[in-house]
């Protein structure tokens, strides 16, 4: 039974960093005001650079940066579209999406053709601490963009409230008329927050095909990056919260894999929807919460309106 | 005249920031000010000055062209001629930073402060820190108390901005603009939000920074205040300067002819009415408001046919409640309402309709109208689903534009075209067109809140004569919310104060002096006065 429970408390962990990176990236992103619904897309097209860079080169470290800065070229995109052009959010993030998920798609077949493994980040026992019973096996024996992912959640927090940049970020997304009359540039925020949300996004979908699953295959992701959208409004826009919905829905993900693989007569068919059910409820149940989205998420700003 | 030396000084100490070390704004000169708006000329060679030490009020009508002239001062808008020169020197606005860091500050009529942030937050926004990617909160706390000190501004520095009053967040305003080293304040309508107390209060803080050389350009439209603040005063009228007058020797009555460009009648004839039945009636409301705490707590109210009922009360004391709990917009937890005697509680808004009661809001563009809607549909909204307006499921646009084209004239609403959208009319002509569309329909009971919040003198003159009339002649049952206490006191038979949503008493409006009614609008029961 021990056995068990480590085994998945240790997949959960792991399970969470893809959705971590893209939350907090979609987290700094909606508190300027820009909702990115193509997290998915711009997922897939790093978890396939930074694939096909490893699987050309091997080199690991190669393979992550390409993917940042296909995700910074997708967060640009992103940003032009929805604070220059100042398009409708909710669609032209779908339209990213698809785009990502077609490009990668051809890219893939075009490129590579059929599915293949490489040889993503190995474990790095962590000194001292990953000989502690129980808890080093499961927190202290993981890949270092497993590491990275936690390490996000105060590097986030820290930013967003201890500096004068979070500052802006939040009052940007909250009151941007106010924000612009006391001189702060709105558009240089919002193209910050959301091409630093496309590198976390590209290295959301890096972490998938070069440190936890190590292959890449069409829609690789499945969707993870809505539910890292969906994993925002659960943490109500606050990092640690996201982390605690993240680790919600890893759980129940590692528990769903952990019935597969042994092989439990439920069907599959049930135990793959559990994690998208936990979703719906949970998100159903915290509906009651007195949480605001910010005031200006979704609206394009314009000065003197 | 040194601006308050000790807060400059240990700015120069701590270095926090590179934009408070301002030299004083002795003199700014606007010449020949032209703005063109798209089918508006906002501003037409328009010449503006103040001095230090000097508060120089623009006065005019909506529309007039005063916040245009002080959104291109500040750098919102950019003139499309004209220079502006600061101590002499010809400068180029091109953002609120370059207003700021020429010593220019702006307190907008909307507050522009965030919410969700805490007092020194809101005032830290855009500064750099002096500890550069770290927040100093903690030093610009302690400024912000030294400020609030010298100038007798008191406010909490940690308090979230959405936990105070609107006189606090006025204060927190000003704050923020000395705090950035502005040395002349433009306060556009200031006193609109404020309690007559609070304007004492603010007029006083402003004498005193006078007196320290600060200068300030004062937009307003109520008189009283503009003779008692005032150096000087210039009029606006259709983006004209109509006359440029010092304020010593003018008259209240001056000032509204020059504005208006007609004299003004300031109170309203008051006939005597025969009272009917009660038409609405409230008993033990209770509601909820939007925090989850409850904003009314057991109002009892009666409301008779043909006369006027005031709510008066600072804001935020469950006015806005009382009017959606009436309209049907938000659900009692507790108590009954009756209009005509019939019970209505927890009927819907088209029901409420239905059964005779015109609702005003307060939101006027969220809630009493479709902005991208056009002139003539706004004005049939609510019974256009009826005869004459439908014919079964089709509209019949005939009745619709004979309808509506008689109401624009008979409601003097200054549109272009029945087809006009409406948010490119002024705010005056959009509440014409709501009293058009809601005394039209001739109520049984109407429920007004805030009508003539934002108006300017003209069409608040017209808003008050439409409003007696209707009690006069068709004997409505009129429940007027409002802020402005003069208002109340020129329009209301009785009045009811409210206080953290309780009724501190209803009073006959000849019976009352305006320094009870202060009482009970800071908590006092009625009984307990005296």
């Amino acid at each position: 039974m021990e056995v068990i429970i480590i085994g998945i408390a240790k997949s959960a962990i792991r399970l969470a960093t893809p959705y971590l990176y893209a939350s907090i990236g979609e987290t700094i992103g909606q508190l300027s005001g820009v909702l990115n619904l193509g997290v998915d897309g711009v997922m897939l097209m790093g978890a396939f650079s930074a694939f096909y860079t490893v699987l050309k080169t091997g080199n690991l470290i190669l393979g992550l940066l390409v993917a940042i800065v296909v995700g910074a070229i997708f967060g640009l995109l992103i940003a032009f579209i929805n604070v220059t052009l100042r398009a409708e959010q909710g669609i032209s993030g779908i339209g990213v999406y698809i785009f990502g998920l077609g490009l990668s798609s051809l890219l893939f077949r075009t490129m590579v053709g059929t599915v293949q493994a490489v040889s993503g980040f190995p474990p790095l026992f962590i000194p001292l601490l990953s000989n502690i019973p129980i808890v080093g096996e499961i927190f202290f024996r993981q890949n270092i963009l497993v590491y990275g992912a936690f390490a996000l959640i105060p590097i986030s927090w820290f930013i967003l409230n201890k500096t004068p940049l979070g500052l802006s970020i939040r009052a940007v997304g909250q009151h941007p008329e106010a924000a612009d009359s006391l001189g702060v540039n709105i558009v240089r925020i919002r193209y910050l927050t959301v091409i630093f949300g496309g590198m976390l996004s590209g290295v959301a979908g890096a972490s998938l095909s070069i440190a936890l699953l190590n292959v890449f295959q069409q829609n690789l992701t499945n969707g993870m990056g809505f539910i890292a959208v969906a994993l925002v409004y659960f943490g109500a826009w606050r990092p640690l919260s996201v982390l605690t919905g993240a680790l919600l829905f890893s759980t129940v993900n590692a528990i769903q894999i952990w019935v597969q693989v042994k092989g439990i007569n439920i069907p599959s068919d049930f135990t793959l929807m559990l994690p998208y059910i936990v979703t719906i409820v949970v998100l159903a149940a915290m509906a009651k919460r007195y949480v605001r989205p910010p005031k200006a998420l979704n609206k394009p700003f314009e000065r003197g309106e | 005249m040194p601006i308050q030396s000790s807060y400059l000084h240990s700015d120069m100490k701590r270095d926090t920031s590179k934009i408070t070390n301002l030299t004083r704004v002795e003199k700014v000169e606007m010449r020949g000010i032209v703005k063109q708006f798209p089918g508006v000329l906002a501003n037409d060679r328009i010449d503006f000055d103040v001095h230090a030490g000097e508060v120089h009020t623009l006065l005019g009508e909506n529309g007039a062209g005063k916040s245009t002239l002080m959104k291109i001062l500040y750098g919102i808008y950019h003139q499309d001629k004209g220079e502006i020169y600061v101590n002499g020197k010809l400068v180029n606005i091109r953002s609120p930073l370059d207003a700021i860091r020429l010593g220019i500050g702006m307190v907008h009529q909307h507050f522009m402060l965030v919410p969700t942030l805490t007092v020194a937050e809101n005032v830290a926004l855009g500064l750099h820190s002096s500890r550069k990617f770290l927040l100093d909160l903690d030093i610009v706390s302690e400024r912000i108390k030294e400020l609030a000190k010298v100038h007798g501004l008191y406010v909490d520095p940690g308090a979230k901005v959405w936990q105070l009053s609107v006189g606090e967040q006025q204060r927190v305003e000003i704050l923020k603009i000395l705090y950035r080293g502005a040395s002349l304040l433009i306060l556009d309508e200031p006193t609109a939000v404020l309690t007559p107390q609070e304007v004492e209060e603010l007029f006083h803080v402003l004498r005193s920074m006078l007196n320290r050389g600060y200068s300030i350009i004062f937009i307003s439209h109520k008189l009283h205040e503009v003779l008692s603040l005032s150096d000087r005063v210039t009029i606006l009228r259709d983006g004209k300067v109509v006359k440029s007058l010092p304020i010593v020797g003018v008259n209240k009555e001056k000032l509204a002819c020059l504005m208006v460009g007609r004299e003004v009648l300031f109170q309203v004839e008051h006939p005597s009415v025969k009272l009917g039945k009660v038409s609405l009636a409230l008993e033990g409301i209770w509601v909820q408001g939007d925090e989850n705490l409850p904003a009314l707590r057991g109002i009892d109210l009666e409301v008779y046919s043909g006369e006027i009922l005031g709510i008066a009360g600072v804001s935020g004391n469950g006015q806005r409640e009382l009017a959606e709990v009436i309209a049907g917009l938000r659900k009692p937890t507790k108590g009954r309402v009756f209009i005509k005697g019939t019970e209505v509680t927890n009927w819907s808004p088209s029901q409420l309709l239905e059964y005779g009661l015109s609702y005003i809001p307060e939101e006027r563009m969220r809630d009493g109208t479709i902005q991208k809607f056009t002139v003539e549909e706004n004005l049939i909204l609510k019974d256009h689903i009826h005869q004459p307006y439908a014919d079964g499921i089709f509209m019949n646009f005939k009745n619709i534009a004979r309808e509506s084209e008689r109401r624009i004239s008979d409601f003097d609403i200054r549109t272009p075209s029945r087809y006009t959208s409406l948010k490119s009319l002024s705010g005056g002509n959009i509440q014409k067109l709501i009293l058009a569309r809601e005394l039209s329909r001739n109520p049984g009971v109407l429920l007004a809140a805030q009508p003539t919040r934002g108006l300017d003198v003209s069409a608040t003159e017209y808003v008050h004569r439409q409003l007696i009339e209707q009690r006069t002649k068709l004997k409505t049952a009129t429940l007027l919310i409002s802020d402005d206490l003069d208002e109340i006191l020129s329009l209301a038979d009785r009045i009811a104060v409210i206080y953290e949503g309780k009724i501190m008493g209803v009073v006959k409006r000849n019976e009352v002096s305006v320094g009870e009614l202060g009482m009970m609008m800071g908590g006092v029961h009625k009984d307990k006065i005296k």
